[in-house]
């Protein structure tokens, strides 16, 4: 039995309002939360029983460019929702260059996270050994990172082999688009709490 | 759904590899689920049983096939603590994780949900490739790490900190290894509950699902959120194994007479090793109920199909699953209570507990209640549900104890606790897989398997799986510890050698009382008498679909009229009611 044949794959079920691909994001979506959810919870319970958790002052993390990274994963989840927009609106090719903005302000924030924040740091010794502080640091900020990465590819899919779907079937492409998009929304929200979380607290 | 697609549909052959292997088929995948799990049940079996030479003959060199497991683990045929360690550790994860889930969740889920709520297929058929493909990964990551410098993972299937952090190479394996099975049931746990929500048969409303389906989206939800933290523990674990953070090492730590040495930091106070506790329990106690749910769903269709009786409060008991479930995700620091972390958190945690045993009590006394007054048919798979009723009786009651904190603290890591879980998972969740084997055996294959070959499995293992564990409370309650190696070297655990003899001996003819039944499946696959769709003369969707099912499942697509248990229906000429039989006018 292949995808196309089963009943609500494209269509919403006249019940329950969605299509089955979004339903199946949404509560992937859930576990997901769960995931950062014990993460964050990890980091309050090392926080408050540490002896001395550092401050700005020692951990030295930029707040500007957090702050630049954080509008760049702005703006790419406004692009992410133009391309779903312009799918709506037929308009594919324009689909289309929303997508690759994405990507690219996807690989913008991996290059600034990656030269700006990750080697400077690595080479002035602050390594995930070097304290429980760092030791969150690398593994919030690099599953986060693991996540942008898989946002790219599966953008990138979609941007050049798969729309081949768009000719066959607009709707489910859209639909694929749109699920894609509610996956990047929420990878923008994990870093917005991320960003306050280890730069301004 | 375009006309070209509709053209495609159903009429090419796929080929042998797209077919058998790499199949999107929810009943392929089911079934190859169901083989792997089984295999590695019957090897983490035959864990134990090896384990159980050492606790019964401590020293002595295993006879036979002592030779066979090389001179690091066995030097001349005696079982050295590290390997002991490692058996341990490996058994209760190979059972629990590459079992006893993937056997009721892949396995019997995959494959009767989707035929009881008359869908042609799962969701996301492709994802349940995929998730089969990635426990199968997560398998083989687990079995090589038995042949990785130091052996398998060696510190208790529960892996705490410190010392899983400090442990050999195995650990590491067995982390990247969960990984994999972790992110299986998630893909999994995803596809079941869009399916039972999106593809159900028009007329099959919730409240007339098979309990069978209820309790597989109950347990689709603790997959989806219980998992997850476990795989940031998971991860934390990896980063301070190979990455050198102390997430889970506290500072000043002693290792051998020295004092660990961490590139950790005045800074901060070090990490925490409660917190692993934490984040495995709370994965690990919904886990149970991953474990015991599907159980209890399987164990209700085999009783009310041979009660011919409708359930005794179906709706009580799904909204005690429900309630259950919720529940699940809120009792797991009672397996902290000697970590010292508080008695305000033991108080909270005890009385979640104690209310949690209620919604169990509720479902077995409604399947007690349903085999009043009944003329039973005693059918293989009924007597293995029959006999789920009274073990996991035990199971549960026992349990009792254990969460109240007074009683813990002695009781704790004794093999008190051992023969409590067991109960509830060995004679509880096997004996309803045995049922659901039985059960859905006709359906999968087109063929009966052999009655007295069943029954003769049934008499055995019912026998001997109680000589193993009864021994274990009294054991536990003279004091030996769970994880002990010799356990003779102390006075009260020499004390108690017979009983410990008398339980190992029961665990290998218990092995042997597997013999019946491996014969009876493969004999039966190949030379069963063939049978018609429903043999059991059963109500819910499977029954409607020809045996074996097609690609695609129902030849025409099933309207459903009714609820799942119209068996005996008084005032009616008909002896029991399929789902999609038409009301009378």
């Amino acid at each position: 039995m292949s995808a196309e044949t089963l009943p609500y794959t494209v269509h919403p079920h006249p019940i329950t309002g969605v299509y089955s691909g979004k339903l199946g994001t949404w509560l992937f979506l859930a576990s997901e939360v769960m995931l950062f959810g014990a993460l964050f919870s990890s980091y309050v319970l090392l926080r408050v029983s540490a002896a001395h958790w550092p401050g700005h002052d020692e951990t030295h993390l930029s707040v500007p460019i957090g702050t630049f990274n954080t509008l760049v994963l702005i703006v790419s989840s406004v692009t992410m929702v133009m391309a779903w927009a312009s799918l709506k609106m037929n308009e594919f090719a324009k689909a289309r260059w929303y997508l690759a903005a994405t990507v690219v302000l996807a690989l913008v924030f991996l290059l600034v996270k990656l030269f700006f924040e990750y080697m400077p740091k690595w080479e002035h010794g602050h390594r995930p050994g070097f304290s429980s502080f760092f030791a969150l640091y690398y593994t919030l900020t690099g599953l986060h990172a693991l996540h942008i990465i898989g946002g790219i590819i599966v953008i990138t899919y979609f941007l050049l082999p798969g729309s081949a779907l768009w000719k066959k079937d607009p709707e489910y492409y859209t639909n694929r688009i749109e699920c894609t998009g509610l996956y990047w929304h929420f990878v923008d929200l994990v870093w917005i709490f991320l960003f306050p979380v280890l730069y301004l607290m | 759904m375009t006309a070209e697609h509709h053209g495609q549909h159903g009429h090419h052959e796929l080929g042998w590899w797209r077919k058998y292997v790499f199949s999107t088929d929810h009943k392929v995948i089911g079934v190859q689920y169901a083989v792997t799990a089984l295999f590695f049940l019957f090897f983490g079996f035959c864990l134990m049983m090896i384990m159980r030479w050492q606790l019964a003959y401590p020293g002595r060199p295993l006879p036979l096939i002592g030779g066979l497991f090389g001179e690091a683990n066995m030097p001349g045929g005696i079982m050295l603590p590290e390997f002991y360690n490692s058996l341990g550790a490996m058994h209760g994860t190979i059972m629990v994780f590459l079992g006893v889930v993937p056997m009721v969740v892949g396995g019997f889920g995959n494959y009767v949900m989707p035929l009881q709520i008359g869908a042609p297929d799962m969701s996301f058929p492709k994802l349940n490739m995929v998730s089969y493909w990635v426990y199968f990964v997560g398998g083989v990551v687990m079995l090589t790490s038995f042949f990785v410098p130091g052996g398998a993972a060696n510190s208790g299937w529960t892996s705490y900190a410190p010392l899983s952090v400090i442990a050999t190479m195995g650990q590491t394996m067995w982390l990247l290894g969960m990984v994999f099975l972790i992110t299986s049931s998630l893909l999994g746990s995803v596809n079941f509950i869009v399916t039972i929500i999106q593809l159900r048969a028009k007329g099959l409303t919730m409240f007339r699902l098979p309990f069978f389906v209820w309790a597989q989206f109950v347990t689709a939800f603790l997959l989806l959120l219980a998992f997850p933290p476990l795989e940031a523990a998971a991860v934390l674990q990896l980063m301070d194994r190979v990455a050198g953070t102390s997430f889970f090492i506290p500072a000043g730590l002693v290792v051998s007479g020295q004092v660990l040495p961490t590139d950790n930091l005045p800074q901060t106070g070090g990490g925490n090793p409660l917190l692993w506790q934490h984040l495995f329990w709370f994965l690990a106690h919904p886990e149970v109920y991953v474990l015991i749910l599907p159980g209890m769903g399987i164990v209700t269709e085999v009783i009310a199909n041979n009660t011919r009786k409708p359930v005794w409060g179906y709706r009580t008991m799904v909204y005690a699953l429900v309630f259950l479930g919720f529940m699940s995700f809120i009792v797991w620091a009672h397996h902290m209570f000697i970590t010292g972390m508080g008695t305000t958190l033991s108080a909270f945690f005890a009385t979640t507990t104690m209310i949690i045993s209620i919604p169990s009590v509720v479902i077995l006394t409604a399947l007690l209640i349903t085999l009043h007054r009944a003329s039973i048919r005693f059918t293989t798979p009924m007597l293995f549900a029959l006999a789920f009723l009274p073990m996991f009786a035990v199971g549960g009651l026992t349990g009792l104890p254990l969460g109240l904190p007074a009683a813990d603290i002695p009781l704790h890591d004794t093999y008190y606790v051992i023969a409590h879980f067991h109960y509830v998972v060995a004679p509880g969740t096997i004996f309803a897989i045995f049922a659901g084997i039985y059960y859905w055996f006709p359906k999968v294959t087109g063929r009966t398997f052999d009655p007295f070959l069943g029954k003769i499995h049934f008499w055995l293992s019912l026998v001997f799986i109680n000589i193993v564990f009864a021994p274990m409370f009294w054991v536990g309650m003279a004091g030996v510890s769970r994880r002990l190696y010799d356990q003779t070297v102390y006075a009260h655990g020499l004390a108690v050698q017979p009983a410990v003899e008398l339980s190992s001996w029961a665990a290998w003819l218990l092995g042997l009382a597997q013999i019946p039944f491996i014969i009876n499946f493969f004999m039966s696959i190949r030379k069963g008498r063939t049978v018609s769709d429903n043999p059991w003369e059963g109500t819910t969707l499977e029954w409607v679909a020809p045996s074996p099912p097609p690609h695609g499942n129902f030849a025409s697509v099933p309207v459903v009229y009714r609820g799942p248990y119209e068996y005996s229906v008084p005032g009616s000429a008909r002896e029991f009611f399929p789902q999609n039989v038409v009301a009378e006018a």
